[in-house]
């Protein structure tokens, strides 16, 4: 039992950084019915921009809660942009064209930024210095939770209630429902659809640079190549709780993360990255459209 | 253009060239290193004049670029010398005679390939027409059905471990009989073909109900599982370090130095090329190939055209995945060496780039893409380690400027004829 709930919550931790990133493939994807595939880089330049502007702040001197909060938020600031860049570049250019020619632009931008930051910055694996506080009131229970895990759970949740009031109450967040459903007449009631998508892309992004720099302290390692993996597993954890739908994504990232996390823990470590893709070959022919996706009729 | 115009543009190239430089400040001009924990930031001033100068060139170049593509269907086409060079060539080959004196050309510099240029280059050859045969099968499934299928390498996979395979468990015993061990490339090869095909069905049952990206993405998946249990059923598959010594093929009883080994390899994929390249021909003009497109474009409508939309799709994946098996075969004979680390997702993407830059559907595409692909980076070393990058930008600026791809393909055009009013009601269509 011991054993068990240790693998839960890290699987929980885990989880909940998946959240982070599968919300931002859900939410493009309920706007714009685009995989984007560059979501996983753009969560690696959240991480690098963090590495980068932290080292630099640590060097001149700062006191860590300092540096800790400013590359966050630097982190934040230039994957945002990053998300803004690459959908005005790729993505618009190709918003009337078949779905597949987005698809495809998306997976040359992935090729793009993986290789800009392997040649710009190194190819090696960096250790990346972990700025979180150690959290004295979890000692008596550091076996089962540390505090990185904590961290990542909290900022996680807090994230999520955000989001969700963003989308439920407020005005762009009505805006974003509206082009969801149809883009001809949301367009015909006034919205714009392209600053729509734009802020979409931004606080897709916004979300991925948060669990970019919170899987890095996780992790405690960096490199060009950790988001195309996490972007693809953040992507299955969308597909499995039902594309588009954000409770969906928040779902079935925790189910990712407690099957990684149990899978290894019970059956073997090598296979950790097949548990995912096995889960998602069983939604997709049990329940094509996720566990909590709205089944849609195909019309002509 | 009034000067006006080219004011307010360079304006806005100026904005974007400072929303680029600041964006990729942290990136370019700054370096971080980690040694001991500790994070070690430098930084490369001289990065910064180059990186203005290009991004505003190439944001300039841009906006000119996307406003000329979205405005040229608005006049008629221009005529340049390239389209007056294209259309001699087209009415050329048009005639029978020229296209057969043509075709004899080519193949005469085909055929006598490997003794003009020596082994180098015929090795490089026969990898690049591996990626022929992987492209024309990949274009079956993505071109004519339009089913996006990003696990590719699996089927590839499994036709080079067949190979592997039956040398690592038949091999002994053929050695222990005394048969010549060039004889497993001969059996593997059609196994492999039937193998990958079987495999082509077995990942198409689950996929019959998903359609675009759902699809793409179970496919990734399938190949990406393949992969891992390459690599982690060591002791049937070799595991990582994958299986070595992989014999070539026998050639009546001769031990072939390598490099007359590889003239002969060159002929046998040059001869499967053009197999590969005259089935796909007659499969894009059957009726299964038509019915394929009609899926392509519509799957709805298909279906109530009385299309069995389950049957074309399993037939796709397994018309498609029989010449990955078939190109997998001939790698492992090539290289002597398989591990699982050749068959990732960036294989399949690779392949499904040829296509795309070739021209998705066309078989000249297919053809030239792979060949482009897989030449240039060759006889362009220097620049090697900017190989992906490239392809990258390539890929983009081809799906937007040139969705077609560079050999876009020539669909089959139907004229209708209308006769004299004397004779109307016959009307003909040729």
């Amino acid at each position: 039992m011991d054993y068990f709930l240790k693998l839960f919550l890290s699987g929980t931790a885990k989880g909940s950084i998946y959240a982070l990133i599968a919300l931002g493939y859900t939410m493009v994807y309920g706007i714009v019915q685009l995989i984007n595939f560059a979501h996983g880089e753009v969560y690696m330049l959240g991480g690098f921009t963090a590495l980068i502007v932290g080292g630099y702040l640590f060097m001149l001197g700062m006191p860590v809660w300092a540096v800790l909060v400013l590359s966050i938020l630097a982190s934040i600031v230039f994957s945002a942009a990053f998300g803004f860049t690459i959908e005005r570049l790729a993505y618009r250019p190709l918003r009337n064209k078949p779905r597949l020619s987005a698809l495809i632009s998306a997976i040359g931008i992935s090729m793009i930024l993986q290789n800009f930051v392997m040649l710009a910055q190194t190819e090696k694996y960096l250790s990346f210095p972990s700025y979180l506080p150690e959290l004295t009131f979890l000692l008596p229970v550091r076996e089962y939770i540390n505090s990185t895990q904590f961290i990542i759970l909290v900022t996680t949740s807090v994230i999520m209630v955000f989001l969700t009031a963003l989308i439920k109450f407020t005005r762009i967040g009505k805006a974003m429902r509206a082009t969801a459903q149809d883009k001809g007449m949301a367009q015909l009631v006034g919205v714009n659809i392209n600053q729509v998508i734009s802020v979409t892309f931004i606080i897709g992004s916004a979300l991925a640079a948060v669990g970019g720099v919170l899987i890095c302290s996780y992790m405690g390692q960096i490199n060009y190549y950790i988001g195309f993996v996490a972007g693809i597993k953040a992507f299955v954890a969308a597909v499995l709780g039902g594309i588009g739908s954000i409770p969906g994504a928040v779902l079935g990232s925790f189910i990712l993360g407690w099957t990684e996390s149990l899978g290894t823990g019970y059956i073997s470590s090598d296979y950790e990255d097949a548990f995912a893709f096995i889960i998602l070959i069983l939604i997709l022919i049990l329940k094509p459209d996720g566990i909590l996706g709205k089944n849609q009729k195909q019309k002509v | 253009m009034t000067t006006k115009k080219i004011g307010s543009e360079l304006v806005s190239a100026l904005v974007t060239t400072l929303w680029f430089v600041v964006l990729l400040f942290p990136f370019l001009v700054m370096k971080v290193n980690v040694t001991s924990g500790k994070a070690i930031v430098i930084f490369r001033w001289s990065a910064l004049p180059m990186l203005a100068v290009t991004t505003f060139v190439l944001s300039f170049a841009w906006s000119r670029a996307l406003e000329w593509n979205d405005h040229r269907g608005d006049k008629t086409p221009v005529r340049t010398p390239l389209t007056a060079v294209r259309e001699f060539i087209h009415r050329a080959l048009a005639q029978k005679s020229i296209r057969r004196t043509a075709l004899a050309a080519l193949m005469t510099v085909v055929v006598a390939y490997p003794f003009v240029l020596g082994m180098y280059h015929t090795n490089i050859m026969i990898t690049a027409l591996i990626y022929v045969i992987l492209a024309l099968g990949l274009n079956i499934v993505v071109g004519l059905g339009g089913l996006l299928n990003l696990g590719y390498a699996a089927f590839f996979a499994v036709g080079a471990y067949t190979y592997g395979l039956l040398w690592r468990y038949a091999g002994p015993a053929f050695v222990a009989a005394g048969i010549n061990t060039g004889w497993l490339f001969w059996i593997a090869l059609p196994t492999a073909g039937i193998l990958a095909t079987l495999f082509g069905i077995l990942l198409s049952l689950p996929v019959l109900r998903l359609r675009g990206d759902y699809l793409a993405i179970i496919t990734l998946a399938f190949g990406e599982i393949v992969r891992m249990v390459l690599q982690n059923s060591g002791d049937v598959t070799g595991g990582a370090t994958g299986i070595s010594l992989i014999p070539r093929p026998w050639f009546f009883n001769l031990r072939l130095p390598p490099s007359q080994a590889a003239t002969y390899i060159y002929y046998i994929v040059l001869v499967l090329v053009i197999m590969t390249i005259f089935v796909v021909r007659r499969i894009e003009d059957s009726r299964v190939g038509r019915a394929l497109e009609a899926m392509r474009e519509d799957e709805i409508a298909c279906e109530a055209m009385g299309i069995d939309l389950v049957r074309n799709k399993l037939s796709t994946f397994a018309l498609g995945a029989f010449w990955a098996g078939i190109a997998g075969v001939i790698l492992a004979a090539q290289t002597t060496y398989i591990n699982p680390d050749s068959f990732t997702l960036w294989e399949s993407i690779m392949v499904l780039m040829a296509i795309v830059i070739g021209g998705t559907g066309s078989i000249p595409g297919a053809i030239g893409g792979a060949m482009l692909l897989k030449l240039l980076p060759e006889y362009f070393r220097p620049l090697a380690q900017y190989r992906m990058l490239i392809y990258g930008i390539a890929m983009i600026i081809i799906i937007i400027f040139k969705p077609d791809g560079l050999f876009p393909r020539n669909r089959k055009k139907y004229t209708f004829v209308e006769k004299s009013p004397s004779d109307a009601g016959s009307g003909a269509v040729q």
